[in-house]
């Protein structure tokens, strides 16, 4: 301002036509173009890193949601399973998996012989079977006591190699290094194929399934990351919305204006940005050593989570309250509605949309946290559901992005694929919240 | 105003249940993450093939698992640890000032740690233990004097060695295998070169000698990895002259990758290290909290199962995966059944 009026002398004359542009206004234009280019730089570097990340996630993680599993007729031979022949459910539990495991193996080799599968040098084919068939085995005949003594067919995972093989993770070559599949094994399980008793196909148990070790990563499932993340976002929502609020409300719209509340304001917003980390620690120190809370537990996630969460619920819903115009207010008050009314009856549902989306965001955020878990013992194998709630947000569980660092931690590349799917479902999970946060800001939302 | 009651019912039952948490059932266990593997596939059986639930395996590392392990006696305080190298002094001690006082010691086998390349990078196939001395310290000898290490080519600590930039990528100092690196590595190969006489003909006393062996050189070529060894496979593989340092069953498990060298002439396997003639190997450990015994259910069947012949005998599912069985597994099991303590035992 001072510059114009302090030289006016020295302003380039306008004496042309407005029609054709002077320099200045050429350089206004020209630093216009070059910005929304800079602009479109930016947008199209995201969209790439985006892009970039989105197909490496799904080219990796696809199959994971896919599966190979083989059919078998096993035997299950009264003198192996039920020495005692009374069948006696303590007695059948005596049965370890270790005894089940033959019987697969016998049964695989009557279908080789079967369909007359003759291949040269083939050794260990038992190992076409995931390990965990034996306990699919024995828990069918523990539930199903009547079936010893009969043959019955059943469908086993195929190992993790022999899956990966018709997911092009595993070839010929590859199997000529490695020393846990062979080229032969591979070839038994296309003839497999040709007699019909193993197909590749969609894996529901991905998402129900518990975690499994090492050795069968064909049988690990999110199934108790999926529970115990919800069981979280549960706790969080319950506590983390209704105090988030009532907060915001007090500040906002009751408190007085003097040092303290700015005080506490700055430390909301400081809050907001603290690492989460940071309230792992605090979760550690005051909900399982002082309160002694369980371990590994989602109610213990729960109010790690919420602590982090309600900065960002109550910046949120405070924003939210601050737009609503004070002409609602004034119009309740003036017609007699006290303060609480005013805001209960009128505020506050203006300000729901709003409140909402915070909350979503707040719990998707929550979501995808891991740090905070670390020290609270839910980064670990689990593999119990827990129980129903309220129990079981004290039993042991672990959580989304808990399973996705497990799995990339593990040695067997299989466990590569099922991280790349745990992301997908997590992210799958991200987008559904926030399309949620769009759809109620969109529905509910109120211009003046 | 109905939201509000139903808000305030929850926080209410969850105030109630929390004041009546139920005894825990399942046996915890924390520690290593060379064990975890081992302990997880355990755990599974476990929860498979018996009534008790399936136990909750954590990682975190050796140090880290033994901390918490020695925090205290009850139930919300980890009931085993997992280690990849024995309980030290310091924290039994500090296990005892928690009032964990009886320890019991349990070997569940042998775990090798191989040296391992990029199947296509250059021919590092036969390794010495002074042939890492000398491209690891931070300070080597030269003509008699101890001087900065000068070696940036393996050719130029062995002709037999490839060309290729020295790049390694051994683990970091929070996990149990650097201990067994530096001592049973670097050290045996400072003591092999005649570096360590040197020294302590300099004028050095022994444990500087030995400390001045072990430190590692901090100028990039050796690079700690304080991940896991998927970590380490990922720099390899980003790598070509890059040279990691893996456990056996890591190894095993990515040998389509991988290419393993060998130590002093010996190659790594299962045999080998249970005879011994493989030098890099090491004990792993769990600890059990005694005082748990009986009061978390499964706890003391729990560790039975893990030192039962069929799981970590030489054909259980561990050493499938990966685990050198050790020979004298019957008298750890008869030490389990008798619950004998560290204090007792030794």
């Amino acid at each position: 301002m001072t510059d114009m009026t302090a030289s006016p002398a020295e302003a380039p004359r306008r004496n042309g036509s407005l029609l054709t542009a002077d320099d200045r206004t050429r350089r206004r234009n020209a630093a216009e173009r070059r910005f929304r280019v800079y602009g479109m730089i930016a947008v199209g570097l995201a969209v790439l890193a985006l892009v970039f990340l989105l197909t490496s996630i799904i080219r990796n993680g696809a199959g994971a949601f896919m599966q190979t599993y083989i059919t078998l007729e096993v035997a299950l031979p009264e003198d192996k399973l039920d020495k005692s022949g009374t069948r006696d459910i303590e007695e059948l539990k005596k049965a370890t998996t270790f005894t089940y495991s033959p019987l697969i193996k016998d049964a695989l080799e009557a279908k080789i012989a079967e369909e007359g599968i003759e291949i040269e040098g083939l050794s260990k084919e038992g190992d076409l079977i995931s390990k965990e068939a034996a306990a699919q085995l024995r828990n069918f005949v523990l539930a199903n006591p009547e079936v010893i003594g009969t043959t019955r067919e059943f469908e086993f995972l195929a190992s993790g190699r022999i899956d990966g093989y018709y997911k092009g993770r595993v070839t010929m070559a590859t199997a000529e290094l490695d020393g846990n599949i062979s080229p032969e094994q591979l070839m038994l399980a296309d003839a497999l194929k040709e007699a019909g008793a193993l197909e590749t196909r969609f894996n529901w148990a991905f998402i129900t399934a518990p975690d499994a070790s090492e050795n069968r990563p064909e049988a690990s499932g999110l199934g108790v990351a999926i529970l115990g993340s919800f069981y979280m976002m549960l706790i969080v929502l319950v506590l983390a919305l209704p105090i988030g609020v009532a907060a915001s409300i007090y500040l906002e719209e009751f408190a007085p204006k003097n040092r303290f509340t700015d005080l506490i304001e700055v430390n909301i917003s400081n809050l907001a940005a603290v690492p989460s980390i940071v309230f792992g620690i605090l979760g550690l120190a005051i909900f399982i050593n002082f309160a002694g809370l369980p371990q590994s537990a989602p109610i213990v996630g729960g109010l790690v989570l919420t602590l982090m969460t309600l900065p960002t619920i109550i910046i949120a819903t405070r924003a939210s309250l601050k737009a609503v115009p004070p002409s609602i207010r004034e119009a309740a008050l003036g017609v007699g509605a006290s303060k609480m009314q005013t805001v209960f009856h009128h505020v506050l549902p203006l300000a729901a949309p709003g409140i909402l989306t915070g909350t979503i965001i707040g719990l998707a955020q929550a979501l995808g946290e891991t740090a905070p878990l670390l020290l609270i013992g839910m980064v670990a194998f689990v593999r119990e559901y827990p129980a129903a709630p309220p129990e079981g947000f004290f039993d042991p569980a672990s959580a989304l992005p808990v399973q996705v660092y497990n799995w990339t931690t593990r040695s067997d590349p299989a466990f590569v694929e099922r991280a790349s799917g745990a992301i997908i479902v997590l992210l799958v999970f991200l987008l559904i919240m926030n399309t949620l946060a769009i759809i109620l800001r969109r529905r509910f939302e109120r211009r003046w | 105003m109905l939201n509000a009651k139903l808000t305030a019912s929850a926080l209410a039952i969850i105030a109630v249940s929390a004041t009546a948490a139920a005894a825990r059932d399942q046996v915890q266990v924390a520690g290593s993450s060379t064990v975890l593997p081992y302990a997880s596939i355990v755990a599974e059986a476990f929860g498979e093939n018996f009534d008790f639930p399936t136990p909750v395996v954590e990682s975190g590392g050796s140090s880290a698992g033994l901390k918490r392990f020695c925090e205290g006696v009850g139930e919300n305080t980890i009931d085993i640890a997992n280690a990849s190298r024995k309980i030290r002094e310091r924290e039994i001690a500090a296990c005892a000032d928690a009032g964990v006082t009886d320890i019991i010691e349990v070997r569940i086998g042998y775990d090798g740690i191989v040296f391992a390349s990029q199947i296509d990078g250059p021919e590092f196939t036969a390794f010495t233990e002074e042939q890492w001395y000398k491209a690891m310290a931070e300070q080597v000898i030269v003509d008699g004097a101890l001087v900065a290490n000068p070696y940036t080519n393996w050719s130029e600590i062995d002709a037999s060695l490839p060309d290729a930039e020295i790049q390694a990528f051994i683990p970091g100092t929070k996990h149990g295998t650097r201990e067994v690196f530096e001592e049973k590595v670097i050290l045996a190969g400072c003591e092999a070169s005649g570096a360590m006489e040197a020294m302590t003909g300099m004028g050095m006393d022994e444990d500087a000698a030995e400390d001045a062996c072990m430190s590692v050189r901090t100028d990039g070529r050796a690079v700690d990895i304080d991940g896991d060894y998927t970590e380490t496979l990922a720099r390899i593989d980003a790598n070509t002259s890059g040279v990691g340092v893996f456990g056996l069953a890591f190894y095993e498990n990515n040998m389509d990758k991988l290419k393993v060298a060998t130590m002093s002439g010996v190659s790594p396997s299962t045999e080998t290290i249970s005879t011994g003639e493989y030098p890099v190997s090491r004990p792993l450990y769990f600890y059990i909290k005694g005082a748990h015994i009986g009061v978390i259910p499964g706890l003391k069947e729990f560790a039975q199962f893990f030192v039962m012949d069929e799981i970590a005998g030489p054909d259980g599912p561990l050493a499938e995966y990966g685990l050198v069985a050790d020979p004298e597994l019957a008298e750890t099991q008869a030490k389990i059944e008798a619950e004998e303590t560290m204090a007792s035992g030794s």
